[in-house]
């Protein structure tokens, strides 16, 4: 169920759309219920599927083409790398590689003790700074290489 | 110099140095379209929103850099296109190498093998060998229903499957999950499709990735013959091309008609071919020995009918009673019509389902194509989705462009269509409603109304909030709108008074007025005038014969009393069945004729809007079976009845298309006050039928019954109903209606009407207790 909290904050979003339009609001609304929940459910999408009076196949679209939802739990630091041209470019296959090793995960998968996941990531805009990587969405680093990426990960784990 | 279009604001353009003048807002690939440039196309279609995902279509500009989407660019004064040039054409090859990277290239192992745009596309406009080397990506199949089998890893992507679901059937039940390399179609977990015209989209996929699931592996595009023919479903009178191998019918595809089917056609025209070939089909004429069906020959069969029947004293009337279906060509009434004459008989009728019998004005009013013409429709107890799938389709077209479409039905199957006006209530206060209309609409047009009865009637009627916002939309300056009734209202006792009422609100507001008909030659039967004024179904079955021919229908589900036919067969002496199917609803039958179902004979049929549609046979007779025509007319000759010497259907034709323009007048009946019928105690039983029940070829359609259990039906009721009735989801309750009383399981549905029970019409655990009546229930644990 959502709960009245992340329903109030969705009504908030709504109230930025035109009533017959309340599909416009999907993104904001996953949002929402990831940040409550950790990560998306079938259940919760089709949820927010259902508020939003849209198709839920189309509310599943919108949840599979971002890499900033989460469909199952992720780790305490969800890190983002881009993988597409300009960073390809800069090396950004190292830097994968290099953090591959170091947390001994794949793409799409968490560290054992829960506190890291690693995300394949499209083009953020921001290829100035390429190779770069997101954490939890929010904080970007730029420019990296393998040890500015440990010393990254060493903070975080710290 | 080509002219595309003649407007007053033509611009100029040039494609492939020819010059050409085009109405602006159009697209470089519709300009092509229109002469006849050939540009390759994955994701475009003329029917559905402009994507632009598949690049197939990149054409050279000049001026522009890049070469540009010709489904996505609209054409601009003075622009010059090439389509055949170096650049477009190295284009071309380059996208498609692009798209063939992640195709599996299993040609040899696909349906859609010969038949393929990819395949055709690669081998016009793509290199001769790849280049790619790497590992490709597989996906995996979903199970999306019995009807549609999917290979997903031949998907290009190009989202036709999506927006065909969306735009035309109206419920995005399939999407794009997953993104870039990822991205893949899917239904929501697990789900099938649903909608009535998702075969559609089999036809739209481009490459083998949606293929029909009945029609897999049996044959190869190539070895099929296709022939041209009119299904025999619904009014619309859809045309169809069937796919024939070894005299077998392999599978079913639109033909495209703009003005009747555009380039659809329902689930039902598509897959019901299954039911031709199913175990209660007929080879020989059957004679009952010692309640077992024992084959005979047709001289035989024919003797014995004879015998039979110059036993019946026709200098009485009607001794005899001939029922036919809905589906029965122009060519078998007529022959039917001429027989009975000759018999002595007037009991004949082919109107199985009605309950109200008047007959005038029983068809669309319009043509097909001028529906969406008017400003404003109101539609009066239709279930429109199941009865007329394409139908259906215009009118939620309509809704979306001119939200003035409103509807008064008892189930709510509108979701997807935007209404403007929706009361969903039970059939019994149809007429209400409609008065409340007229009375609405009276005091703004100043129409007047002579009939006592429909004055006093008005006299006591208050008009609701929501009857008033539609007789507003009706009433609007200058506006042409129009009514259609559904033909279950025809199948109320209160169905005339309703006609009447809605013709008058249509006279008042100068309005179209309509019917949607039933079955395939519903129209063109009426139009012949089978039965005089004053005879119907109810009559002839309820007054005593000698024997009963009916033909191509089954009693038991397609009648609305399976009770009152049993007993009234019970009755009779002799009674002849002409029907390509023989199951244990014929046991009160003496004789089955096997005749071959319309894929089998030539015939005619006139749809809902008057057109007469002619076919001819798709594959020869099933065993020893013959077509209706020729059975009645050798009947008629062994019967010694004059004038039968046809030989051919057209001859018949030509005479029944006589006998149809004599333009029979009709006595038209005066709106009754009904408090006489009075209502008996209990919840209203609302019997809409399914697309897949409508009538004995697609009840035995395999797969479109696939996944449900033929003993198991449902009744639905509302929640609010519910509980007030004190009755709990998936409770097993006890109903009893006039016919028969059944034990059935309830489910919770709120697009039902209040005070209602419904439960699909013409199903096997449920025909027993007839149509529309009351029930009552009783409560089992
Ligand atoms: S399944 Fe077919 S129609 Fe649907 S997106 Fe893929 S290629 Fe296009
Ligand atoms: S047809 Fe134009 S991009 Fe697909």
């Amino acid at each position: 169920m959502l709960t009245k909290k992340t329903i109030q904050k969705i009504d908030k979003e709504l109230k930025k759309f035109p009533d017959d339009q309340k599909q416009s609001a999907i993104i904001a609304a996953l949002q929402i219920i990831q940040t409550e929940n950790g990560f998306l459910t079938n259940d919760l999408i089709a949820m927010a599927a259902d508020y939003l009076d849209m198709p839920k196949i189309a509310a599943m679209e919108v949840a599979t083409f971002y890499n900033m939802f989460e469909l199952k739990p992720a780790g305490k630091y969800k890190i983002s790398i881009c993988t597409n041209i300009s960073c390809a470019l800069r090396d950004a296959d190292d830097i994968v590689c290099h953090l591959k090793k170091k947390l001994k995960i794949d793409f799409n998968e968490v560290t054992k003790d829960k506190k890291f996941s690693l995300k394949e990531s499209e083009c953020m805009g921001a290829c100035g700074g390429a190779p770069l990587m997101t954490v939890n969405n929010q904080k970007m680093y730029e420019y990296l290489t393998p040890q500015k990426v440990d010393q990254i990960l060493e903070e975080l784990d710290s | 110099m080509v002219k595309v279009w003649w407007l007053k604001l033509m611009i100029k353009i040039k494609i492939n140095g020819k010059d050409l003048e085009v109405k602006p807002k159009t697209s470089i690939i519709e300009v092509a379209d229109q002469v006849g440039i050939d540009i390759p196309r994955f994701c475009y279609h003329k029917k559905l929103s402009v994507a632009a995902n598949c690049r197939m279509c990149l054409v050279e500009v000049k001026n522009f850099a890049k070469p540009l989407p010709a489904c996505a660019t609209q054409v601009m004064e003075g622009m010059e296109i090439f389509t055949k040039s170096k650049f477009t054409k190295d284009t071309q090859k380059s996208v498609m190498e692009f798209l063939l990277i992640n195709h599996p290239l299993d040609c040899p192992i696909c349906d859609q093998g010969g038949e393929c745009d990819l395949q055709d596309t690669a081998v016009a406009y793509g290199a001769s060998k790849t280049r790619y080397t790497e590992e490709k990506r597989v996906v995996f199949d979903k199970n999306i229903g019995p009807l549609i089998s999917t290979d997903l890893t031949r998907c290009i992507q190009c989202t036709r499957c999506v927006r065909f679901l969306k735009e035309v059937g109206g419920m995005a039940e399939l999407g794009l999950v997953g993104r870039g390399e990822h991205a893949e179609i899917s239904a929501y977990v697990d789900k099938s499709v649903e909608s009535e015209l998702s075969g559609n989209i089999i036809d739209l996929c481009p490459v083998g990735a949606l293929t029909s699931k009945p029609f897999r592996y049996s044959a190869r595009s190539w070895e099929l013959v296709r022939r041209n023919t009119v299904s025999c479903h619904d009014s619309l009178g859809s045309n169809i091309e069937v796919h024939v191998k070894d005299n077998i019918i392999k599978r079913v595809i639109p033909k495209e008609n703009e003005s009747i089917n555009e380039c659809w056609i329902s689930d039902r025209d598509r897959f019901s071919y299954q039911g031709l070939y199913h175990k209660d089909r007929i080879n020989n004429p059957l004679k009952k020995v010692k309640n077992q069906w024992k084959e005979i020959d047709w001289e035989e069969a024919y003797e014995l009918i004879k015998n039979k029947i110059n036993t019946i004293n026709t200098k009485k009337p009607n001794q005899l009673g001939i029922l036919c279906s809905p589906q029965t060509t122009i060519e078998e009434g007529f022959l039917l019509k001429k027989i009975s004459k000759q018999l002595n008989t007037t009991h004949i009728d082919h109107r199985l389902l009605e309950k109200s019998f008047s007959k005038n004005n029983n068809w669309l009013g319009c043509k097909i194509e001028e529906i969406e013409s008017h400003d404003s429709i109101l539609v009066v107890g239709s279930n429109l989705k199941n009865d007329q799938p394409l139908l259906a389709h215009r009118f939620r077209r309509f809704a979306m462009k001119n939200n003035s479409f409103s509807i008064i039905t008892s189930y709510d199957d509108f979701n997807s269509t935007p209404c403007l006006g929706k009361i969903i209530v039970n059939p019994s206060t149809y007429l209400n409603y409609l008065l409340e209309i007229l009375k609405e609409v009276q005091s703004v047009t100043k129409y007047k109304i002579n009939s006592e009865s429909i004055k006093n009637a008005l006299k006591q009627i208050k008009v609701s909030k929501e009857t008033k916002k539609i007789s507003e939309s009706l009433t609007r300056d200058k506006s042409k709108n129009a009514i259609f009734i559904g033909h279950q209202v025809l199948a109320q006792i209160e169905g005339d008074n309703i006609k009447i009422i809605a013709m008058h609100i249509a006279k008042a507001i100068g309005a179209t007025f309509g019917v949607i008909p039933g079955y395939a030659n519903s129209v063109g039967l009426s139009e012949l005038n089978l039965s005089l004024d004053e005879v119907n179904t109810d009559e002839v079955i309820n007054q005593k014969k000698e024997s009963f021919i009916m033909i191509n229908f089954d009693p038991y589900f397609d009648y609305h009393s399976p009770k009152k036919i049993t007993k009234a067969l019970k009755s009779a002496k002799f009674n002849i069945a002409i029907s390509p199917f023989v199951s244990d609803s014929l046991k009160e039958f003496d004789i089955v004729l096997p005749m071959t179902p319309p894929t089998e004979t030539s015939g005619t049929y006139m749809n809902m809007e008057k057109r007469l549609q002619s076919f001819a046979a798709v594959t020869p007779p099933h065993g020893k079976s013959r077509p209706g025509w020729k059975i009645l007319r050798v009947l008629a000759n062994f019967l010694e009845l004059e004038d039968f010497s046809y030989d051919s259907s057209d001859e018949i034709k030509v005479e029944a298309i006589e006998e149809i323009n004599k333009n029979y007048s009709h006595n038209i009946k005066d709106f009754e006050n009904s408090k006489k019928n009075k209502i008996p105690q209990g919840l209203e039983l609302i019997s809409p039928i399914r697309a897949i029940d409508s009538d004995m070829i697609v009840r035995r359609a395999s797969a479109l019954h696939q996944n449900e259990n033929i003993d198991q039906a449902f009744a639905y009721i509302n929640p609010k109903t519910m509980l007030k009735e004190n009755l709990i989801d998936d409770q097993k309750i006890k109903v009893s209606s006039e016919e028969a009383e059944i034990t059935i399981k309830i489910k919770s549905d709120e697009k039902v009407s209040l005070n209602s029970i419904l439960i699909f019409g013409k199903q096997l655990a449920t025909a027993s207790l007839g149509m529309n009546h009351k029930l009552k229930i009783k409560r089992s644990s």
